[in-house]
């Protein structure tokens, strides 16, 4: 049997799940800046303007308030917004709509309506691009009842989460790391792959360690388990993929096996998905424990624009590598 | 054209002085945008062909009057007097740049200029602008803030609450609207139904006016006569500058929604080469001056190339500094 893959790289499995929905249910638009001719800043919706016309790929001005304000009142009333925020930085601007209106439409009006949004942000470092341009605000949303919180790590994983999210009946807010746009992945092409939220994905199995990473720190989690094996030390390596909801069970199986546990993200340290994830462990899993947690994350540091100053701050294989022989 | 179009209230100097800045930030950019792609930063925005705004407007205020910039503020930062070693420093991310490598390109800032920050967030600098004007007006120091933003962050709610909120309160604020035709990729007759943006103004019970920036004099003489009546305590004033930046977005820009033909064709309205034939016609300066002029310029810009590649890199151990002022109290008995 085996499924129908390409190889593609991220941003062009997130456009391939938003075309292949646009073409399958009406009700999905694109609402953003400079996401028609020009094709998003990141070029996620190249090619769609000419596709779907400007109806249905709605190019606004540099406005996003108005913009989330749109994405939410139609969805109030049944439609399917993607909305695309430029930068995660400038969620700053919209987090009314999402944070009091999004958010608490279902509850607060008692389940009479639900808010179908999908509102899109490329966010994390890299790219040079300071303190206002490369910041880790997922954390922040966990802590928002009433929205899912979509972190995918890689291409397979950006088409399948995002065709759920758009098809979700909910406000989902879709991280999408600046990194993992560009790593390419063999992507299923069957139109109805879609991967369930709350089921997190093992990327490596082991006895020793548990690393529990999200975004571009994934990656940098399997390149150090692939080199602690030449050591023999076996680490499994999770990525939640979904922080709301949080698949807690795949954790503390994994953590009940090795008994260690370091979690990396990029945010900075404080009140960050590590911190969740390490008081979720510490309270549901204390008595699987051998050893205390390590969360590695940026210091609680505005990003810094020198490219030396960056690489200091972000965790990266080797500093994982360091941590999980700390633990052993 | 007759020497009389230049304004009276300007020396000499003062007119050549105009001229300067405007080349200085102009060859500032085409040496450092030769050179970005090999630092790798894509976020790098050039004011080239929109220096007569920055030039013009900021010598109609004093040096110790205030400006917010935007992320296009390498022009802005030169204009209002900032040194240019420390500039080129700060976009490739050196210890000796005026934000010692932690800002960048998009936010350089010298505050001993009053130059308060180029800004990352489209549209941030005015609401700055309103709380800038205010602490001025309570402690009675008769000072004024020229607050720049483009085109496109004329679109943003910051702007709206930021001119209506200068007007009750007569602030003295110029709100000095880049309208460069284009934000990012959108052009402004997509963004917005109106011809001129400076219509607003009207909406909010302040004087609006639009002018053409291919003239640094022009600019210069619209704006003075805003500051001056913003000092005098008629508050805030909105001009539209309208102009085109030459260059892409960005240095990632591949710049593939702009016609060639619209580009050159406002490159033939070169606010600096017309300055320079007022100035040759007023007889102010001959043409072995501008040469020199030309040449000093050049060897400024080696100069701050040198200063820029001696400077260090910033030490990875002091990444944590100057996130506070004061020392962080850790508690504990
Ligand atoms: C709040 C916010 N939204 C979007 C952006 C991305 N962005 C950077 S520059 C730009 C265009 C700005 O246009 P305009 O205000 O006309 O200034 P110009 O670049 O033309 O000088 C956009 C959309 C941003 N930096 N901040």
């Amino acid at each position: 049997m085996g499924e129908e893959t390409k190889t593609m790289r991220g941003l062009e499995a997130i456009r391939l799940a938003i075309e292949e929905e646009m073409e399958r249910d009406e009700s999905v638009f694109l609402i953003g800046e400079d996401i028609g001719r020009f094709g998003g800043a990141f070029f996620v919706t190249e090619g769609l303007l000419e596709k779907f016309g400007p109806e249905r790929i709605r190019e606004t001005p540099i406005s996003e308030n108005a913009i989330l304000g749109c994405a939410v009142g139609a969805a109030m009333v049944g439609m399917r917004p993607i909305a695309e925020i430029m930068f995660a930085d400038f969620l700053t601007v919209c987090m009314e709509m999402i944070v009091n209106q999004a958010a608490k439409a279902s509850y607060m009006y008692g389940g009479q309506i639900s808010v179908p949004v999908t509102i899109r942000v490329p966010f994390g470092t890299g790219i040079m691009g300071a303190a206002q341009h490369s910041q880790s605000f997922e954390s922040w949303f966990m802590h928002v009842p009433g929205l899912k919180v979509v972190l995918p790590s890689d291409a397979r994983d950006f088409k399948g989460l995002m065709k759920t999210a758009i098809r979700d009946d909910d406000p989902v807010i879709f991280f999408e790391n600046k990194r993992a746009y560009y790593l390419t992945g063999d992507v299923p092409l069957d139109k109805d792959f879609t991967i369930p939220f709350g089921q997190a994905r093992k990327f490596t199995e082991g006895d020793d360690v548990t690393i529990v990473a999200t975004g571009a720190m994934v990656q940098e989690s399997i390149i150090a388990a692939t080199k602690l094996k030449e050591d023999n030390i076996q680490c499994e390596v999770i990525d939640p993929r979904t922080l709301v909801p949080m698949d807690k069970k795949t954790i503390l199986n994994s953590v009940e096996k090795t008994g260690k546990l370091i979690v990396v993200d990029e945010g900075c340290k404080t009140c960050s998905v590590s911190a969740e994830i390490a008081a979720i462990v510490a309270e549901e899993g204390f008595q699987f424990l051998k050893n205390r947690i390590i969360r590695l994350n940026t210091p609680d540091v505005p990003i810094p624009y020198s490219p030396n100053l960056e690489k200091a701050i972000i965790p990266n294989a080797k500093l994982i590598q360091g941590n999980v022989k700390k633990l052993i | 054209m007759s020497s009389d179009e230049l304004p009276k209230d300007l020396s000499s100097d003062e007119l050549i002085n105009l001229y300067k800045k405007m080349l200085l930030i102009r060859e500032f950019e085409q040496r450092i945008t030769k050179d970005v792609g090999r630092i790798k930063s894509p976020l790098v925005h050039t004011y080239t062909g929109e220096e007569a705004i920055a030039v013009g407007a900021c010598a109609a205020i004093n040096e110790d009057d205030y400006i917010t910039s935007t992320h296009r503020g390498h022009g802005h930062f030169i204009a209002k007097g900032g040194n240019i070693n420390s500039l080129m420093a700060e976009i490739y991310g050196k210890e000796g740049g005026i934000c010692k490598g932690r800002g960048g390109s998009m936010h350089v800032a010298d505050f001993s200029k009053y130059m308060l920050g180029a800004n990352g967030i489209v549209g941030a600098g005015p609401p700055l602008a309103l709380g800038v004007a205010l602490a001025s007006k309570m402690r009675n120091e008769d000072k004024v803030v020229l607050t720049f933003f483009g085109d496109g962050a004329a679109n943003q709610g910051m702007l709206h609450e930021s001119m209506n909120l200068a007007a009750i309160w007569k602030l003295p604020i110029i709100f000095v609207l880049e309208n460069n035709m284009y934000g990012w990729s959108t052009p402004v007759h997509y963004a917005t139904p109106i011809k001129d943006l400076s219509l607003r103004a009207q909406g909010y019970g302040m004087k609006g006016l639009t002018i053409d920036v291919n003239d640094v004099i022009e600019v210069y003489k619209t704006i003075k006569e805003a500051v001056d009546f913003a000092r005098n305590g008629g508050g805030p004033t909105l001009i539209e500058c309208k102009t085109y930046r030459w260059g892409g977005q960005m240095t990632m820009d591949a710049d593939k929604y702009r016609s060639t033909e619209e580009k050159e064709e406002w490159k033939k309205k070169c606010p600096i080469e017309a300055y320079k034939i007022k100035l040759i016609k007023s007889e102010l300066i001959d043409k072995a001056f501008i040469q020199k002029i030309e040449e000093d310029t050049l060897e400024q810009i080696e100069l701050s190339v040198k200063i820029t590649k001696k400077s260090p890199k910033p030490d990875t151990n002091t990444v944590l500094d100057d996130i506070y002022k004061n020392p962080m109290n850790l508690g504990g008995n």
